[in-house]
């Protein structure tokens, strides 16, 4: 398909974008942000909030960039004195109605508001003697606070739930200056995605209550990261505060998940901060579990696999593991030369799907790596698996956290190495506990339900002596396999994996990029 | 409500003829008087030569834009295979008009006439008629009509036997000013929020339900009768002024004159005759001290730009103001200006739909400096204050309603600057004290 392009000059830089294109976006191509609020690119443009006012040659009145499309030969001012002054118009306005409560409000650090009158604002007021409107807070859904005096009225939440949820609980209520966002009384925002508000609000106006107060915006570090919560993988961004998860964020990409994620993935993620973590390799002896170095729990989880010998070996892990903790582990228990069995468990919920955006839900797989998984030579007949691990000569578990897993496990007769975050009460045969890295500590790449790869990257540090578990797998390898050198970082380890499985060649976390690369030949779910 | 005053010599009644007169108001009453003959006449025309008898006529819409309603019809898409609307704007919520309010009340199958021909002409078979929801009388008479109509075989699968579908829907306003605007009025049929939209799409691409629609008032839509039963040149010759203004136009004269009330004038008579001639000039002792002449969105005029203006859509322009929707308020020299162009933005503060960042904070901002420069609290800066915050509410939003709070604002400060000193130097007792 060729697209028609146009050619333009904004602030005068030169573009060409295609046909169609709005200035907004043309802007953004030509390296010029143009200042705007209601105006979102995952949702209908309203051009109400009239910011995006430009100025384009001709044309009588400045135009808004948000809905004005590309013409040839254009030339477009954004930093025109019209342009300016307009843009400081209405940010006045704006700042007549809106309280100055930055220093206790949660948005500081990343308001539009804040950020835009800092850099063209006027420094005084001249409202200086009337009272400002308000409003109580209102409680609007089970994470999402409104904080009506600080509103602007954008109606980005307001378009979020006609538009994209489909589920039309907000509006704007009354008229002029005492307008708010009204919420249908019969109905609470508890939409499964209605948490996007949150982001979508360009103000500290909506907010969530799961992070209220709980960090500055300028004191959090942010790391891209995949949503673990299900197989779509919406790209996401961990905060982190003096190395503490404390919120989750779509992070944009348009093939995936556009701006959104869904509350149960936003908000799952506690579990990233436990403090009951293994921090050092745990060997039985004596009947019981004492710390270890990692040398000697290599050697000795090597000599476990080389024992195994021609006998079963059950590989048993979650789906939420790297592809290359999974395939390094499948490859290690397959140089012991027996039968491996290999299964990820996948746990199932129901699905949530954001009816806006087509192939976006949250999907009833809630691991966000099956694909992978099975890529990689795992099963999901898992209780096959679990029903072969009373006989196996080996056990190998990848974290895992089932109750009735360890039943099973206590009942095995063979060697049992559990690979696992969390500190358990772990039956009488497990033998070796290796402590791993959990998906916020480490980088790796899972595979989606529509078979693209993405790369996750750390957020926080691992706790004690916690390694990712391809790193474990590796070094045990390497030791069964005297001269073999162990794989020495992520890249190398998909290196290996993808040495067998060729659909994974060349989708190493560092070259996968931010958003991602569809594996060829990668059977599409559903 | 009353009947009108007797018809003045000099005016010129064509839609007015029959103010006043009951027997009008029935089917047979009007067929009597020569109803319906107009559109006979043009359903047995192809739908362009209704819409070129139109624009030969040079009739401009009479809701306040002046725009050439000829050229309006034309835009509409030809033979796309979709449906086409006719919306009529009856919302008339214009501070100081209420002509459409007698047409409706008076003449109401004139309207329904003007509609069923205009219909024609555009390709529709559905009009809307939006009444403003306070207009109870005005509904309960277009109500029977339209039932009339439709026993009569006027409306309905065959108009008058001619085999096109007409239908008339009549949907009422819920009181919100910006209903009267174009597209505000769309969305409030749609039953959405009477929010205006973003133009283009324009109504003739996608208007009411997304399809191509023609939007008329009520006044416009009621001469078109007349230019089809006597003609294009004669509606032509209807004009005393500038020869892009022609027909007449119904002014509604509130305010401060003798005899107040709807007004038809051939466009071009001197707005001096209409105000101290058929309104019987200013109560005694009194003289003129300034006029909105196109209801309350427009500038305003000082007694010398009233002297010499011409009542045609460029004549009012020359002046400094706009003809508008022709609802003209006269003060004389009692008004207290300052707390005048006060009530007004108050007004528009009310109605402000808060969409747009300008005019929902703006004009509430602009009530509250005036309100306290009433209160004689004002400040010297306060002015030039209103007169900036003006020009940043000027041209900048999707509708007009920002750019009518600050009209009468910039044009009061401009041409009375002497009242508003007058109380920021304090002295003046503040006229908030009773209200």
């Amino acid at each position: 398909m060729t697209t028609e392009l146009v050619t333009l000059t904004i602030d005068g830089a030169t573009v060409s974008v295609p046909k169609g294109t709005t200035l907004i976006e043309a802007a953004k191509q030509a390296g010029v942000l143009i200042p705007h609020y209601c105006y979102h690119p995952s949702l209908p443009s309203p051009a109400v909030c009239r910011m995006c006012l430009v100025e384009v040659e001709k044309a009588p009145k400045l135009l808004p960039a948000c809905v004005t499309t590309v013409a040839d030969g254009q030339v477009v001012q954004v930093h025109s004195p019209a342009a300016e002054k307009a843009r400081e118009g209405v940010l006045e306005f704006l700042l007549i109605n809106h309280p100055l409560d930055c220093p206790i409000c949660d948005q500081a650090g990343e308001c539009e508001l804040q950020d835009y009158v800092f850099q063209e604002g006027r420094s005084g007021t001249r409202y200086a003697d009337y009272p400002k409107r308000f409003n109580p807070v209102e409680e609007f859904g089970p994470d999402v606070l409104y904080v009506p005096n600080r509103c602007i009225l954008c109606t980005r939440c307001v378009r979020f739930m006609d538009a994209v949820a489909e589920t039309p609980v907000l509006n704007v209520s009354e008229r002029g200056d005492r307008a708010y966002i009204g919420i249908d009384p019969a109905h609470a925002l508890d939409h499964p995605w209605a948490g996007n508000v949150v982001d979508l609000c360009p103000v500290g106006s909506l907010i969530s209550k799961d992070f209220l107060h709980k960090a500055r915006a300028w004191d959090l570090d942010k790391s891209p990261s995949v949503c673990p919560g299900c197989s779509q993988g919406c790209n996401i961004m961990i905060d982190t505060r003096d190395d503490v998860v404390v919120r989750l964020r779509p992070r944009p990409n348009l093939d995936v998940n556009r701006h959104f994620i869904c509350d149960h993935g936003r908000l799952d993620y506690r579990w990233m901060n436990r403090g009951d973590r293994v921090e050092a390799p745990l060997i039985r002896e004596g009947g019981r579990l004492r710390a270890t170095d990692w040398d000697d729990a290599l050697d000795r989880l090597s000599a476990a696999v080389g024992d195994a010998g021609q006998g079963d070996v059950v590989l048993l892990a979650s789906a939420r593991a790297s592809t290359e903790s999974l395939g390094l582990l499948h490859r290690l228990a397959e140089a012991a030369g027996g039968t491996v069995r290999a299964a990820v468990h996948i746990p199932q919920g129901e699905e949530h799907s954001l009816p806006g955006i087509p192939h976006l839900a949250l999907r009833a797989e809630r691991v966000p790596n099956a694909l992978g998984a099975r890529l990689v030579g795992y099963t999901d007949a898992w209780n096959a698996a679990l029903d072969r691990v009373a006989s196996a000569a080996l056990v190998m578990v990848l974290d895992l956290n089932l109750p009735e897993l360890l039943d099973r496990l206590a009942a095995a007769t063979g060697v049992v190495c559990v690979l696992d975050t969390i500190d358990r009460e772990w039956p009488v045969a497990v033998s070796h506990v290796l402590p791993v890295s959990t998906m916020a500590e480490e980088q790796g790449t899972w595979i989606n339900r529509d078979g693209r790869a993405q790369a996750y990257h750390p957020a926080r540090h691992a706790p004690g002596m916690a390694r990712p578990a391809w790193w474990v797998a590796a070094e045990a390898w390497s030791r069964l396999e005297p001269g073999r050198q162990a794989e020495a970082g992520v890249d190398d380890a998909m290196a290996s994996v993808a040495s067998v499985i060729p659909a994974l060649d060349g989708l190493t976390p560092s070259r996968l990029g931010l958003t991602g690369r569809i594996v060829a030949g990668a059977g599409v779910h559903g | 409500m009353g009947f009108p005053h007797p018809i003045h010599p000099g005016e010129n009644p064509v839609l007015s003829t029959h103010f006043g007169d009951p027997g009008a108001h029935s089917h047979a009453g009007w067929v009597e008087r020569g109803g319906y003959t107009a559109l006979r006449q043009a359903l047995a025309m192809a739908p362009s030569e209704v819409v070129e008898v139109v624009k030969a006529s040079g009739l401009r819409g009479r809701g306040g834009a002046g725009f050439p309603t000829g050229l309006k019809w034309s835009f509409m898409p030809k033979e796309d295979g979709r449906p086409h609307f006719l919306v009529c704007n009856a919302d008339e919520s214009e501070p100081g008009t209420f002509k459409d309010r007698e047409i409706m009340r008076w003449t109401p199958h004139a309207l329904i006439e003007g509609c069923a021909i205009a219909s024609h002409a555009i390709g529709a078979e559905r009009c809307y008629i939006y009444i403003r929801g306070e207009f109870t009388e005005p509904w309960r008479i277009m109500t029977e009509a339209v039932e009339e109509a439709y026993a009569a075989g006027v409306l309905g699968a065959s108009a008058l036997g001619s085999g096109r579908r007409i239908d008339i829907v009549l949907h009422r306003g819920a009181g919100a000013y910006i209903c009267g605007e174009e597209t505000a009025l769309m969305n409030s049929i749609e039953g959405k929020r009477g929010n205006p939209r973003i133009k283009p799409p324009f109504p003739a691409q996608a208007g009411l339900f997304g399809l191509p629609t023609t939007i008329n008032n009520v006044e416009t839509l009621a001469a078109v009768p007349h230019i089809l039963t006597r003609g294009a040149d004669w509606y032509r010759g209807l004009s005393l002024g500038n020869s892009k203004s022609t027909g007449t136009k119904l002014i509604s004269v509130c305010g401060h004159v003798m005899r107040q009330g709807n007004y038809e004038i051939t466009l071009g008579t001197p707005m001096r005759d209409l105000i101290f001639d058929m309104c019987g000039g200013m109560r005694p002792g009194r003289t003129l001290k300034a006029v909105i002449p196109g209801g309350s969105s427009v500038p305003i005029l000082n007694a010398t730009e009233v002297e010499g203006c011409v009542t045609d859509y460029e004549g009012v322009v020359a002046a400094g103001s706009m003809l508008g929707s022709g609802g003209m308020i006269v003060m004389d020299d009692s008004t207290d200006i300052v707390y005048e162009i006060y009530r007004l933005t108050r007004f528009y503060a009310h109605e402000s739909c808060a969409q747009c960042t300008q005019c929902r904070e703006g004009t509430g901002w602009t009530v509250r400096i005036l309100e306290r420069i009433l209160r004689g609290e004002g400040k010297a800066s306060d002015l030039d204050l209103l007169l900036d915050l003006a020009e940043n509410m000027t041209g900048k939003t999707i509708c007009v309603l920002s750019d009518s709070c600050a009209a009468p604002v910039v044009s009061g400060i401009q041409k009375f600057r002497a009242d508003f000193e007058a109380y920021l130097t304090a002295g003046r007792p503040h006229a908030l004290a009773g209200v």
